[in-house]
């Protein structure tokens, strides 16, 4: 178990910059997730702290000692790979057994720690076959099991689970929790899988271009996204982005499409008159009898899920046909998450609402979070 | 196939028998001479079918040689051949898996200029410098010695491309993952790039070993001692001298000890072999 | 080409080529370098003497009426196996591609072949075609012609030609066969929906689908003719009769060894040498262009 700490870490690759600068401090035996999309710089930092590439600026500590100039094998860490990276000529034992031979252990010792692992993992049926003879969430398991024999500070997870198909995913997700609560060691994870991301972690850190666009646990994130890019990122389907501006008592905000929404229990006060980004997920927007409504969805698409439904569809004002879009006003397009007892149909004007206090509002300009009063 | 045509498919086999046949006669008609009396073989048509001389034929080539051919027998060429063939298949495996690991696996200056060096030997057979590179070897010594027959063909472009074709394939992860465990780059060689490349290594070595031993020049020029005769140069002398005197059921039971064992090697290893042969110019 | 992962160091990479660099210098590149000083220099007759002469010695080559006949036996030579070999070779592959049972026999059979010497399949057809007791020879006399290889150049160019071809059979059967089993099931089967018989099939799907790999086997089968076929010949015609079957390799050797002209022969290995650069950055341009797809 040990603390990291990563100090203003920049990657570059000759003239391209991929990492901008980030930090992190983890404390030791959390579990830290770092999403985001694909080219984002998610898995250079990781191997950057797992010493596969070099670090061009900046630091990086683990259990408070630097480890930029540091061999990956002197870190004290072990990593699981996204496609598993066993030794396909070796036997499931060899494959687990192999650092601790190269650290030169002694054969009994080896033997046990092997032994022990592969019966936490439920393995030891398993110990002689070759990989090619192993289901996947089987080959995830040793892989696992090769990063826990060597019983390091630190585990470092490069989209371990991308190659399972979905019904395995979501176990072998659990399998790795559990495993890391019970072992208390402190480990990195990295995923493009928003799912995966807000169940396992910790904390969360959402990175964007290579940048941590922010660092929280998944709740917080979910609940106050500091940019439009987090909000968009994380849940499912995405925020609605709707432009508009706030009046100038701060009130209501008035929609570029033309509806007008009362701000229910948030004061806007403080940025009256300014023109914003407002976000609502699809999960806080409502049904209500006719005359209740903020604004009416012209309903275009319906897909059900079972015990949801997803409505999408463009954004008309309450009673008015729909209209063009001014300027910069966006699309309008929208979707609503609704109980799958809800009967929507193609081509119908539904009326919603928002909950509630779940209004988020952004800068249109930097995409970042305004502040609530 | 496509659709049904029974007459399609009786032509295809009457023109792949017409081919095996093409590829067989010759072998044949090799093997039944060489089971003949010298004396069967010169008066008119030599038979079709397998004379009764098999062993006593084959006994006085592998051991005496032929009379009027030079004193080497079959069997020390046969042992020189064999000698000089896995020497060739050996040494080139060798010195190429360590190149080729050398030029994938490691970042250091002139890296592309040792490729590009190892490679100006495809343009370079040892048919278009054949004075100078005897010169070379006779000035070290080489000539008449084992050395001397297999290591001026040992570097080989062609096995080191392929090898630096399979390395590239073999996922970096696993060398990640090697370096995690500790291991450092000859460990990595040793324990991981090596075990993962036997098929390539066994197919390469299929044709490495064929190569040499159905080398027929450069063992012309190096050998003057009939004792370092390689069976398939040896060949040509005995065919001039059974032109003179009623030898061919000698020459042909040589030239059939000169093709089996490259044969048995290739039908053995045979979908190794085809799958390296293959891969190599891809 | 490149790799992610590299380790590090200057000194281990480069102990670990060093053999094959060595290797290479001593036998291939110094020698080389050798055939080109030397092919500006001439000895009198009796070695005691080099002078430099230039490109005396090319331009002597290029003026020499043998060297050039030379040329155009070497033309005529790999032409006839190139083509020769090719046609066979696909003839058989698009038969064994189609033919469902016992093509793992046929295949076995037809890469025999690919196991002898050069010189030991001249060495066969040469027992094959032998004048007085040659079964192929007795029998090509039975239809009126009379064969014999020891006199006529025609015959003997037939007989090296025919070994040469038999020795790369199985080679290009084997290319031929892996390019028709890399095209799709499924084109051939649309054309066959589309209502192409099988001729027709195979000259507008099939064989253009296959461009690419008879391009690299004419490329190889060239490189082959003009050079690996030096054991055929020199096993069983040795050249002749007269200069007949005397290829571009097989002069080199006889001036350099036999007539001992070392300034000619240097020259002719540097023409060779050009030649086979020439052959190399072509089928380097078709590894290149095939790579991109």
């Amino acid at each position: 178990m040990a603390d990291i700490a990563i100090r203003n870490v920049v990657k570059r690759y000759g003239d391209t910059q991929v990492i901008h600068g980030i930090s992190i401090d983890i404390a030791a035996g959390e579990l830290i997730v770092i999403v985001g999309p694909s080219g984002c710089g998610k898995s250079t930092l990781l191997r950057m702290v797992a010493g596969l590439e070099v670090i061009t600026e900046g630091e990086i500590s683990i259990g408070g000692r630097v480890v930029n100039r540091l061999e990956p094998k002197d870190r004290n860490i072990a990593m699981v790979f996204q496609n598993y990276a066993l030794y396909p000529h070796m036997s499931v034992f060899d494959n687990m057994a192999y650092g601790l031979k190269i650290a030169g252990r002694p054969k009994g010792e080896i033997n046990e720690r092997v032994q022990k692992a592969a019966r936490m993992l439920e393995l030891s049926e398993l110990l002689d076959r070759r990989p090619r003879q192993l289901s996947g969430g089987q080959r995830q398991r040793v892989a696992m099991g090769r990063a826990i024999v060597r019983n390091p500070a630190v585990f470092l997870f490069d989209e371990p689970l991308s190659n399972l198909d979905a019904k395995l995913r979501v176990q072998m997700r659990l399998e790795i929790k559990q495993l890391q609560r019970s072992l208390a060691t402190t480990s990195l994870y990295v995923t493009h899988d928003q799912v995966e991301a807000m169940t396992l972690a910790d904390r969360l850190v959402v990175m964007n271009q290579g940048v941590a666009e922010q660092i929280d646990t998944p709740l917080e994130i979910y609940e106050r996204p500091a940019s439009t890019f987090v909000a968009s990122f994380i849940g499912s389907p995405s925020m609605n982005f709707l432009p508009g501006e706030v009046d100038g008592d701060g009130t209501s905000i008035a929609l570029a499409q033309g509806p007008r929404l009362r701000a229910m229990g948030q004061a806007l006060g403080q940025h009256g008159g300014r023109s914003i980004t407002l976000g609502v997920r699809p999960e806080h927007l409502a049904m209500v009898p006719e005359g209740e409504e903020d604004f009416h969805l012209q309903v275009g698409v319906v897909e059900t899920l079972g015990a949801d439904i997803l409505v999408h569809g463009k954004l008309v004002e309450a009673g008015a046909a729909a209209r063009q879009a001014k300027g910069e006003g966006g699309s309008g397009i929208i979707a609503a998450r609704l109980p799958g007892s809800a009967r929507v149909l193609e081509g119908e004007r539904l009326p919603l609402k928002v909950a509630s206090g779940l209004l988020h509002l952004f800068d249109p300009e930097s995409g970042k979070r305004l502040v609530e009063v | 196939m496509v659709e049904n045509r029974p007459w399609l498919t009786v032509l295809q086999h009457f023109v792949l028998l017409c081919g095996v046949a093409l590829v067989l006669f010759p072998l044949w008609i090799a093997f039944v001479a060489s089971t003949h009396e010298g004396r069967a073989l010169v008066a008119g048509v030599i038979p079709l079918l397998p004379g009764d001389q098999m062993v006593e034929n084959y006994r006085t080539i592998l051991t005496a040689g032929m009379q009027g051919a030079g004193g080497a027998s079959v069997g020390t060429m046969l042992l020189n051949s064999l000698i000089m063939a896995l020497s060739i298949a050996v040494g080139k495996i060798a010195i190429s898996l360590l190149s080729a690991f050398a030029v994938v696996y490691f970042r250091f200056p002139f890296r592309m200029l040792c490729f590009w060096i190892i490679f100006s030997t495809l343009m370079l057979p040892v048919e278009v410098r054949i004075l100078p590179t005897f010169e070379v070897v006779a000035n070290l010594g080489m000539l008449n010695s084992y050395a001397g027959l297999s290591i001026p063909l040992i570097a080989s472009a062609t096995a080191t491309f392929l090898f630096r074709q399979f390395f590239l394939t073999v996922p970096d992860e696993l060398a990640e993952a090697a370096r995690m465990d500790g291991a450092g780059p000859f460990r990595f060689f040793k324990d991981i790039l090596v075990p993962l490349s036997r098929t390539n290594i066994a197919a390469i070595f299929v044709i490495m070993f064929i190569y040499g031993w159905n080398q027929y020049l450069w063992p012309l020029l190096v050998t003057t001692d009939e004792s370092f005769y390689t069976i398939v140069m040896g060949i040509q002398r005995m065919v001039t001298v059974a032109d003179s005197y009623p030898r061919w059921h000698h020459a042909m039971a040589t030239a059939v000890m000169a093709l089996l064992p490259p044969t048995l090697v290739v039908l053995i290893m045979q979908r190794l072999f085809v799958k390296g042969l293959v891969e190599t110019e891809k | 080409m490149h790799k992610k992962v590299t380790f590090g160091g200057f000194a281990f990479p480069l102990v670990l080529l060093l053999p094959q660099l060595a290797i290479t210098f001593v036998f291939f590149l110094w020698p080389a370098a050798q055939a080109l000083y030397q092919s500006v220099l001439r000895q009198d007759a009796f070695g005691l003497r080099t002078t430099f002469v230039g490109l005396d010695n090319f331009a002597r080559l290029l003026n020499d009426p043998s060297y050039l006949a030379s040329f155009k036996v070497t033309l005529v030579f790999s032409t006839s196996v190139t083509l020769t070999g090719l046609a066979v070779a696909l003839l058989l592959a698009c038969m064994a591609d189609r033919v469902i049972k016992g093509s793992g026999a046929y295949k076995t059979l037809l890469i025999i072949p690919y196991a002898v010497a050069p010189a030991v399949a001249g060495v066969l057809w040469y027992f094959l075609f032998n004048p007085s007791i040659g079964i192929l020879a007795y029998l090509v006399r039975g239809l009126g012609y009379n064969w014999n290889h020891q006199i006529s150049g025609t015959d003997a160019m037939i007989l090296v030609v025919i070994a040469s071809v038999w020795k790369q059979i199985s080679y290009n059967f084997l290319f031929f066969l892996a390019g028709l089993q890399a095209i799709p099931k499924s084109l051939i089967e649309a054309a066959a929906i589309d209502g192409a018989g099988p001729w027709k099939r195979f000259t507008s799907i099939i064989f253009p689908l296959l461009s690419p790999t008879t391009f690299f086997l004419l490329v190889v089968n060239v490189v082959y003719a003009f050079f690996e076929t030096f054991g055929v010949i020199h096993a069983t015609t040795s050249g002749g009769p007269g200069q007949a079957t005397t290829i571009l390799v097989y002069k080199v050797f006889t001036d350099g060894f036999v007539a001992l002209n070392l300034g000619s022969s240097a020259a002719q290995s540097v023409i060779l040498m050009l030649i086979v650069v020439l052959l190399t950055a072509v089928q380097f341009r078709y590894i290149e262009r095939r790579v991109q797809y």
